[in-house]
This record gives structure tokens, sequence and C-alpha cells, in this order.
């Protein structure tokens, strides 16, 4: 008798397990999203990346264009400065010397689309851990932001 | 042996049973798990996708509208209208409060009942959402762009405003008809001596066709009936108005015995570009009147209201050939136009049958002076001459009718709790539902335009008893959605109401979804406090009345430190988002505030006042969780004896 039941117990158990496999595909997802999050950052040269966005390449004249700047300087006091203080750390990192740390196509996009390059951007993605505080997406258009890039040239 | 024979048997059966592994879109209309599992998945609406049509529903007594989405029944949000919402500080903060002024003062509160989108050439153009204020006779206007009420009129010479806010096929008038009737103007009299002295004004209040700013064009001075509910004329019969009545007996107490005494009441038929004309040349009276007019301006992020002080008035006696009555049985409610205009329907709440007035038959009874006497005046049609038909379709109460895009109807009944498909043209019934419990209104997305949407139906039920997990002696008043695409109306979810819906308008989602606004840009802000750059923030005294010129942005106030606030002093909180980014609202609240929360969106001003009472530094924080940050994102004010004389300062990390 005791053995029927055995056998009735394990029967129901395959018939419960044949339904696992998705249970299974989960737990996989899971355990490949817990990589992701202790993936180490990836080094990279950040005088060559580009970052992610709308900006592929920027050229940059030898001379600063001073109209521009102050153009820039503008927009910068009104939209950036809440957070941003240009020979400081502040809220943010200071935007100083920046052309020596980043490429100028890394920081528009990282003005244009920064929700996308604190999640995928390596360098993005370690200032977001140091600093906290999410990089503001601002909404400027493209000339906006390269009116900002020339301004910190005059820094 | 055999008892554990039989409880193997038992054991193996719940184990097959156990083991269906839930996938089982079978759709065998047998097995009510199936049919339950299909009726599911059409209101599944899976994360991260969109609901395909926006549901605005009134909250009656909550003040307010709801936007819901269908066909999930989820709740998106409440707009405020007219009530105070401390949730975000509308009629608290300095801007909003401006929207609840009348001619009676500030006003927290009103009985929100029938919303209505506006329409071009007869269709949903989703610019604009209408509602009235039926305590308080108020007219607003909610922005679809915004989903902000955006201006809100008072009308004058109106009482219980209550067959509002319904629109013209090209937005070219709101109508707001009065319930109650009352003396015009208002006077000291008996109320013994109602009949033939008070009378029901029906107001068209012109829509600006660009900037949808309203203002009453004329009231016409009907007699002292009530007014229920209307609708105006579409496509052939565009140009009219058609208004039920009930208490054509000009009863003035107990009304529900002595208002319920004629077998037929009267929808009242208006030809309102006639009578725009008449005025439009110089026809009308004008009289004093005394009437709000309040206004957001979307620059300066802030109301003004503005009393009103004339209202021009039409008398029906001056303009024969511009109103007519139809008889209809009996104490009809709602007051319903077919998609062609070719059908008035009048659903006559004390009825059984549904009476269906044409349009076409009017107009010849017009020509043919087919009348069956006047009141006061205005000639009644012959029955039997505008009578197109009846649907008799042995229900009970019935209160209001929409229309699908196939050519049929569906009506509500109240007593008998049920809502009744029927088809236009041969009054024949296609099929009933079971409503849970007492439905008032229903809606289905353009069910009042020249093109209804017809997939969605849902009915507004006035009684939820025990479909819902109990929540004490109250419960919230319960939705059910139905799927009309068949010949069988298919109820697929209840979903909770806030308030009390009393009518709702529904739209596909893609007419307004493109046209939502995300920010307010903070280069269009032109709040005269506004700090659209954190340098310019700063603090200003003027007497006892300081004013703080205050930014937020994550996750800092500018400034965060603040000096030289006396007991006595009245402070100005005016405070700008600075965030230019969709969803990053932030809050403010002050200790001791006698007023609400702000909730500032993003580019946006809004100012809060404080009277500090107390000696003391109180602190100040942001109640809207913005950053990891956000715990942080606070500030103090120092608050010296009245008779200090220590300056005034301000700062953010001490600079």
């Amino acid at each position: 008798m005791k053995k029927v039941i055995l056998s009735v117990l394990v029967l129901s158990l395959t018939l419960f397990v044949s339904c696992g496999d998705k249970a299974k595909k989960d737990s996989s997802e899971k355990e490949k999203v817990k990589e992701e999050v202790v993936e180490e950052v990836a080094e990279v040269d950040p005088m060559q990346n580009k970052g992610i966005g709308p900006i592929k390449s920027v050229t940059l004249a030898a001379e600063v264009d001073k109209d521009l700047a102050a153009k820039g300087k503008e927009v910068y006091d009104q939209m950036c400065s809440a957070c941003h203080k240009t020979d400081k750390k502040f809220i943010g990192p200071a935007p100083k010397d920046i052309l020596e740390r980043r490429t100028p196509e890394w920081v528009m996009n990282m003005i244009l689309n920064p929700d996308e390059m604190v999640k995928k951007d390596p360098i993005a993605k370690a200032l977001l851990a140091e600093y906290l505080s999410p990089m503001s997406n601002q909404n400027l258009t493209e000339e906006q932001a390269r009116a900002i890039l020339e301004y910190f040239r005059t820094l | 042996m055999k008892t554990t024979f039989k409880s193997i048997v038992l054991l193996l059966s719940a184990t097959f049973i156990l083991s269906g592994c839930g996938n089982n879109n079978s759709k065998s209309a047998g097995n009510d798990g199936a049919l339950r599992s299909s009726k599911a998945e059409k209101v599944y609406v899976a994360p991260g996708e969109h609901d395909s049509h926006y549901a605005f529903i009134s909250g009656g007594y909550s003040g307010n509208v709801t936007v819901y989405g269908l066909p999930s029944g989820r709740l998106f949000k409440e707009i405020p209208v007219f009530s105070q919402f401390p949730t975000s500080g509308y009629g608290y903060s300095e801007e909003t409060k401006p929207m609840l002024n009348t001619s009676f003062g500030e006003i927290p509160w009103d009985d929100a009942h029938h919303p209505d989108i506006s329409q071009t050439n007869g269709v949903l153009d989703g610019r604009w959402i209408f509602i009235n204020g039926n305590n308080t006779p108020r007219i607003a206007r909610i922005s679809l762009k915004t989903f902000e009420t955006e201006e809100i009129i008072e009308v004058p010479n109106s009482a219980g405003n209550h067959s509002s806010s319904f629109i013209t096929e090209n937005t070219e008038y709101v109508v707001a008809g009065t319930r109650f009737s009352v003396p015009v103007p208002q006077k000291d009299m008996p109320i013994a001596e109602y009949k033939g002295n008070f009378k029901g004004a029906l107001s068209f209040i012109k829509v600006d066709p660009e900037t949808g700013r309203m203002g009453i064009k004329f009231q016409i001075m009907m007699p002292g009936f009530n007014y229920d509910l209307s609708h105006p004329g579409r496509d052939k019969s565009h140009g009219w108005f058609f208004f039920t009545t009930y208490n054509t007996e000009e009863a003035n107490s107990l009304l529900e015995v002595n208002a319920s005494q004629n077998d037929k009441d009267f929808i009242a038929a208006i030809n309102w570009k006639k009578i725009e004309e008449y005025v439009d040349n110089g026809g009308g009276t004008k009289m004093p009147a005394n009437y709000a007019h309040n206004v957001y301006d979307e620059h300066t992020h802030t109301a003004t209201s503005t009393m009103k002080k004339e209202v021009l008035t039409v008398n029906p006696a001056d303009i024969p050939g511009a109103i007519y009555l139809l008889p209809t049985p009996k104490s009809p409610h709602g007051c319903d136009v077919d998609p062609t205009g070719e059908y008035i329907i009048g659903n006559g709440k004390l009825s059984a049958d549904l009476t269906i007035h044409s349009f076409t038959k009017m107009l010849d009874a017009i020509e043919n002076k087919k009348f069956d006497g006047d009141a006061y005046g205005i000639p009644i049609l012959n029955y039997e001459d505008v009578l197109a038909g009846a649907v008799k379709s042995g229900g009970l109460g019935p209160l209001h009718t929409e229309f699908d895009d196939k050519g049929n109807a569906y009506t509500t009944f109240f007593i008998s709790s049920e809502v009744v498909k029927w088809k236009v043209g041969t009054w024949e019934v296609i099929d009933r539902k079971p409503t849970y419990y007492s439905v008032g209104h229903l809606t289905i997305p353009g069910g009042n335009s020249r093109k209804p949407f017809g997939k969605y139906m849902f009915a507004m039920n006035k009684i939820t008893k025990d479909r819902y997990l109990p929540t004490g002696p109250e419960l919230e008043h319960s939705a059910q959605l139905y799927d009309i695409s068949g010949d069988k109306m298919e109820l697929l979810l209840d979903f909770p109401t806030h308030g009390e819906p009393h009518y709702a308008a529904a739209i596909p989602a893609d007419i307004v979804k493109g046209n939502s606004q995300k920010i307010y840009r903070l280069d269009e802000n032109k709040h005269p406090y506004a700090v659209t750059n954190q340098a310019d923030a700063k603090v200003t005294r003027n007497g006892n009345e300081v004013h703080i010129s205050m930014s937020m942005i994550r996750s800092h106030f500018t400034p965060d430190n603040i000096e030289g606030i006396k007991v006595g002093d009245k402070v100005y909180f005016h405070i700008t988002n600075l965030e230019q980014d969709f969803d990053v609202p932030h809050g403010f609240a002050m200790i001791g505030q006698n007023t609400s929360e702000l909730l500032i969106m993003p580019g946006q001003t809004k100012t809060s006042v404080w009277e500090p009472k107390q000696v003391g530094v109180w602190p100040f924080y942001c109640t809207d969780f913005c950053s990891a940050l956000h715990q942080e994102m606070q500030g103090y004010i120092r608050v010296s004896p009245k008779n200090s004389n220590i300056e005034l300062s301000w700062t953010l990390d001490g600079e």
C-alpha cells in the first residue's frame, strides 16, 4: 500500500516538474541579470569614447567662437548652474578642462542623452555611481549643447 | 483497501487537475475557465503597454474628473476642477485660488456631473473637456494638452446647473441649463408663488475656436420647469438643441409626488442658430448680473478671476419660431440624439418605454402648425405628429442612451438594473445584460457624436454592495466594461470609480496622447516670481510681506537656509522647478503651514503662503521622491521675534 501511495506521489512530482521549464528559464535569466549587476566596468580610453546618442562627430575649430561661447554661457547659466559650478565639484562634476578628459561628442551626448548614457556608457555609469544624483535631461537642442561645449572651451 | 484505492484515485485526479500549467488558451465556450481567460485577455494590457482609450469620468460630489484607461480600467489621474486638491495644491496655491472664486466668494467644492469632449464637424477632436458644476452653477474647461483645468465660468440666473455641459458639433457653444428654476432676478418672495413666476435659464456659452475661452452669449428665460439633460442636434439637425424637462407641473414641494402627475413632460427644441442671429442683430435684453470668470494663464502659471456685471437674456415670446415643446412621457432624464441627427430620444425615467422623436417630422409639424396648445406662449407640437416610434423593452426606469457605429443604441435602465441594446429605426430589442447594480449612465467612446467608436461601452452603477471587498459602510461606485463589437454585449470587467460618476466621455487614445504636454518650458515661464536661473533666487521684504523666490532641482532647494523672518510676517514661497525632463516633479511642504503642499511640475512655478507663529528654526522639505538624495532635499528657516532686527539673508552651501 505504502508503495502505491509513493508511486502516486512520484507521478505527481513528475507532472509538476514538467511544468517547471518556464521557471527554470526565469531563474537562468535572473542569474544573467545578476551577472550584469556585478559586471566590471570595462576599461575604455576616455579620449576615444564618443558616448551614446545623436552626436557622432564634432569638429572643433582652432579658435574659440566667442559669440557661440557667449550663447553657451547663457544656456549653461539657466539650465545647468543649479547642479554644476564651473571650477569645482558641486551636485555634479565641474566642466573646467572637460575636453582634456572627454571627447566633444561624449560631452554633447551626455547633455542631450543622459538617461541612456548613465545606463550604458561606462564612464557615465561610473560618474552616476560616484555622484548619485543623476545628470538631468534639460531637453536642450543640439545647437544649445554645441554652444555649451564652446563655452566649456573658454573655462 | 477500498478506501485506499479511493484515496489514490482522488489523489491522482487532484494531481492531474493541479498540473494544468495555466496556459490553457482553449476557447471552448462551454468551459467557464476558458471563457474567463479569454475575457481576461480582452482587458489585459501588458506591463509597459498602453490602453487603447481614455475615459474621463465625472466625480460627482468629489468635484473632480478622473482619467481611466480602457480596457484595463486603470486609474491614471484625478484632475482637480471644482474642489480643492491638497495632492497638488490646486485651490490652495496662490495661483489656483482664483479658479474657485464665485459671486459667493471662494467655494472649495462642487458637484461635477457631465463631461463632454470638444468636437469638430461632429467628431471628437480631443482638445478640451467641458464639465459642469451642479451646485453653484459653473462650467469648467479642461485642457487635454496639460490635463489641467484652464477656465471656470460661473452661470448667473441658474440653479442646479444640470442640463450641462453639452457642446454643439463644432464646439461653437457649450450649454448650461438650470435644473431648479428660480426667481430671475433673485428676490425675496413666497416659495408658494413659484408657479408662473420662477424661470428656467438655458445659457449658451460661446467658445473661442482657437483658445477655448468661454463667454455667455445669451440666456433663454424659459418657463419654470426642471431642465434635466440636453444634447445638440448633429449633422442634419445641427443648429438645434434639445432639453428634457420634468416638473412641468411647476410643483415647489414634495416633487417626487407632485412633479410626477403629468403623463407627459416635454423635450424643448431650441433653434439656437436662429436665436444667435437674433442677438447678433441686437435682439435680447441686457440685465445686470454678477458672476465670476476665472482663467488660468499657461505662461504666467497663474489664474485671475474677473467679475462680470451683465448678461444678455432672451424672452421666448420675443422670438417666435425658435422654440417648440415635444411632449415626452414621463419625467424624461437623458435627452440623446443619434449619430445621423434624425432621432431625438427621450429616456422617460418614469415610463417603461423609450420615446423617439423624428427631427424630420418635427420640422414638418412646425411648418404645418400641428400644434397642441402652448405653454407660456411656446407652441407644443402634436405628440403623434413628431413621434418616430417607441422602444418597448420591458425594462424599467430608462435613463440614458448612447450609440455605436453600426446603427444600434444602448440604454441604461436604472430600476431594472440593465443595459438594453436596440436597433435604431426598427426599435427592436437585440440584447440585454444585467448591471451590478442600479446603473445610471453609460458611455461609448464618441457615443454622442456623429462618429461613435463602437468597441467598448461602460456602465456606471450607483450601488456596489457585494461586488468588491467590503470597506466599511462607504464603497466606491462600480463601473462595468462591456465589449460591444459583436451582436451580444459581453461583460468584461468591473472597476471601481471615485466619487459618484454621473457621466463620462471617452475617446481613442491616439487622438489625445500625441498632444499631451510633458513639461513646462522654462524659457516660456512668465510667472512674475519665477526663478529660471538658480543664481536669481532671492528673498525680498516689503513691510511684513516676505517673498521667497526659490528654485528646486534634484535634489536641493535654492536657497535652503533663510534668516531674518519674523513672527507675524506673511511669507510667500514662490517655487520654480528647474527640471526640464518628463515626470520629475518636486514637492514642497513647510512645518505648521495652514495650507496644503505644493506639487510642482518641471518648469512650473507655484506659490504657497506661510504665516509663522512661533519663534524657532523650522524645516521645509520636498514631498515627492525625486532621486537617491531625496531625503536630503530640505532646508531651514529661522523665525525671530516680531521686534528683532536680524537682516534678511539666504544661502545655499554657505554662499
